[in-house]
């Protein structure tokens, strides 16, 4: 039966008989048929959709006339332009950046903390790891309710404690102060806030990749380290990271493409306001308030393009390089 | 005491330590959403910071007010719990019959443009999500589809997809070919080895996909909001819970029973099936 496996890569100067031919494209026409369902439903709900909107990004189009108007009017350059000149984009991209990088760090960080500390077997660990990852499995409109109650100015227990306990003389709008001042520093209160909410709701996502790789670390190369009295810290450093340098690196393509493209959860907690306008809460104004469809697809767009030029110069310059295919 | 030793005790007591923050900043605002939904909001008003209740001070009538019917001037939940279980389970069997074939495919035939598939995946995950709205919006009106639940059902097949095909397929390579070539010897055709000795193998790894697509589903917000959020008929619980939060005369007592009521639900899927999810989730990642 391996005379007839025909996925061994034969040499391209061997002339293979007919039949073997036909059972190659019978599999191709197999792969294509299985696949032609995804396809599909990626063609119709996600590719035509963008095409489109790079077609509306060009027009002058508003809300109450899309329906009546076909896909090709008069193109023009001027969504771009009034992206670009309006007031608060380039802020509102640095909030976005400030947010993503923020946001992917911390969560990884915290991720390999939790793995860190849960990798060895206690009673009671299972447990542990499966409330550990409830933040991420607990849906957005519930989570986000609960942080804003918590962190409420008038019937929270952040303010009621930190003013019986830590001594604040008045209570903090944690999601709805733009600056704050501390020890003289001016810090950005709402965004931080919005990042610290972040970092908590996607930190099991890291926890639980990073745990999988940490429990498929060879043992005995970290015995050989520890009979040869190598110090925890050392540890890491010389052997667990190495192991975890993929992963790692993985992780923080994943959360900055998902985070940089964050909706809900800004959205659910600030509105965007008070500074934590990210572009796709702009994306969302503009086609909601203003009912402005050509600079919504403008400024989504940008956004698409500013994401894309940032993985490529990752990709080109900073990741690791892998053998594997 | 040297080095190691000095780290290794320290690092012993860290760790527990982490372990208890860990506890706390992952639980507590869990517990205190369903602490908050059992108390009265006066109580709540004049102690904010009390973290105990006791039974004699639990009241349910916020639960009723989320549960209990618009006639009876409640907020009508069980209709939202029943659309939303509806498009989320739809969504989930959809994903799994277009993704297994699709995940089949990917890890064993070789076919014209396999290796641009991944682009194509890609594509989702690369736009914000918004972007998509715009035209689907159009298109969905003009088709009926808005404020339906079957035009919700086939956005999130769309957004699932990918993500299903990527933790079936690593699940798929894992699976010796030399079963299929043993099938294929019996005369068994493609199809027929795939549905009686691939799907059968595969069981957990599909079982923990479906969870997964049913959580995404069940969580999800901006698609809803889009398209639904015209006929309240058809209403989600996430969204129902946020217009709810938009309105002034809802006490927030009332809005912690909405979200236990929402999350419930996948708590429960979720500590039924941890082990599976987590282990067909990560599925591949170990190796590096």
């Amino acid at each position: 039966m391996v005379a007839t496996r025909e996925d061994r890569p034969a040499a391209p100067e061997r002339r293979r008989p007919a039949r073997q031919l036909t059972r190659r494209q019978r599999e191709n026409r197999a792969g294509l048929a299985y696949l032609s369902p995804t396809f599909v439903v990626v063609l119709v709900v996600v590719v035509v959709p963008i095409l489109w909107t790079i077609l509306l990004a060009f027009q002058r189009l508003r809300l109450i006339n899309i329906r009546r108007t076909g896909l090709f009017g008069d193109f023009t350059l001027r969504n771009f332009e009034y992206v670009f000149t309006s007031p608060g984009f380039w802020s509102s991209l640095w909030t976005t950046l400030v947010y993503t990088v923020g946001g992917t760090a911390f969560s990884i960080l915290f991720g390999l903390i939790a793995a860190l500390a849960l990798r060895k077997r206690f009673p009671g660990r299972t447990l542990v790891r499966a409330s550990v990852l409830l933040p991420y499995v607990a849906p957005v409109v519930a989570v986000t309710f609960v942080w804003e109650i918590m962190l409420s100015p008038q019937f929270g227990v952040a303010n009621d404690w930190g003013q019986r306990f830590l001594g604040w003389d008045r209570p903090i709008a944690f999601l709805s102060q733009r600056e704050y001042s501390l020890w003289g520093v001016d810090i950005p209160l709402a965004l931080i806030t919005v990042i610290a909410f972040e970092a908590w709701r996607y930190f099991p996502f890291a926890f639980l990749f990073i745990l999988a790789r940490l429990q498929a670390v060879p043992k005995d190369l970290e015995e050989a380290a520890v009979v040869d009295g190598a110090a925890p810290t050392q540890l890491f450093r010389h052997i667990l990271l190495p192991q975890l340098g993929a992963v790692i690196a993985l992780l923080s393509v994943l959360r900055f493409i998902m985070t940089f493209n964050k909706f809900d959860d800004v959205w659910l907690l600030t509105g965007g306001g008070a500074g934590t306008q990210v572009a796709s809460v702009r994306v969302y104004d503009f086609l909601t308030s203003r009912l402005d469809i050509g600079a919504a697809a403008a400024q989504g767009l940008v956004l698409a393009a500013v994401l894309v030029v940032l993985l490529v110069v990752y990709l080109k310059f900073f990741a690791p390089r892998e053998d594997e295919s | 005491m040297d080095r190691a030793t000095f780290e290794t005790r320290l690092f012993g007591v860290l760790r527990w330590v982490v372990i208890a923050v860990l506890i706390v900043v992952t639980l507590f605002p869990f517990y205190y959403m369903v602490l908050l939904s059992i108390r009265p909001i006066e109580a709540v008003l004049q102690n904010p910071g009390g973290l105990w209740a006791g039974p004699a001070e639990w009241t349910v009538s916020t639960y009723r007010e989320v549960l209990g019917s618009v006639d009876s001037g409640g907020q009508g939940f069980v209709r939202l719990i029943l659309n939303t279980f509806l498009v989320a389970a739809s969504a989930t069997i959809l994903t799994l019959l277009v993704s297994i074939p699709g995940s089949y495919a990917v890890s064993r035939l070789r076919f014209v443009g396999r290796r641009q598939v991944h682009f194509l995946f890609l594509a989702v995950y690369l736009f914000p999500a918004i972007l998509l709205a715009i035209p689907l919006f159009t298109v969905f009106t003009r088709l009926g589809l808005r404020g339906s639940l079957a035009g919700l059902v086939v956005v999130y097949i769309a957004q699932t997809i990918p993500v299903s095909i990527y933790m079936l397929r690593n699940y798929l390579s894992t699976i010796p070919e030399s079963l299929e070539e043993a099938a294929a010897v019996d005369g068994y055709t493609r199809l027929q080895t795939l549905r009686k000795v691939i799907l059968p193998l595969a069981a957990p790894a599909v079982m923990a996909n479906a969870l997964y697509v049913f959580m995404i589903a069940w969580n999800e917000y901006l698609f809803a909001l889009l398209f639904l959020v015209e006929n309240r008929q058809n209403w989600t619980v996430s969204l129902g819970l946020a217009q709810l939060a938009g309105g002034i005369e809802v006490s927030k007592t009332v809005l912690m029973a909405g979200s236990v009521v929402l999350t419930l639900p996948i708590v429960i899927i979720f500590f039924a099936t941890e082990r599976l999810l987590t282990e067909g989730l990560t599925a591949g990642a170990d190796k590096g």
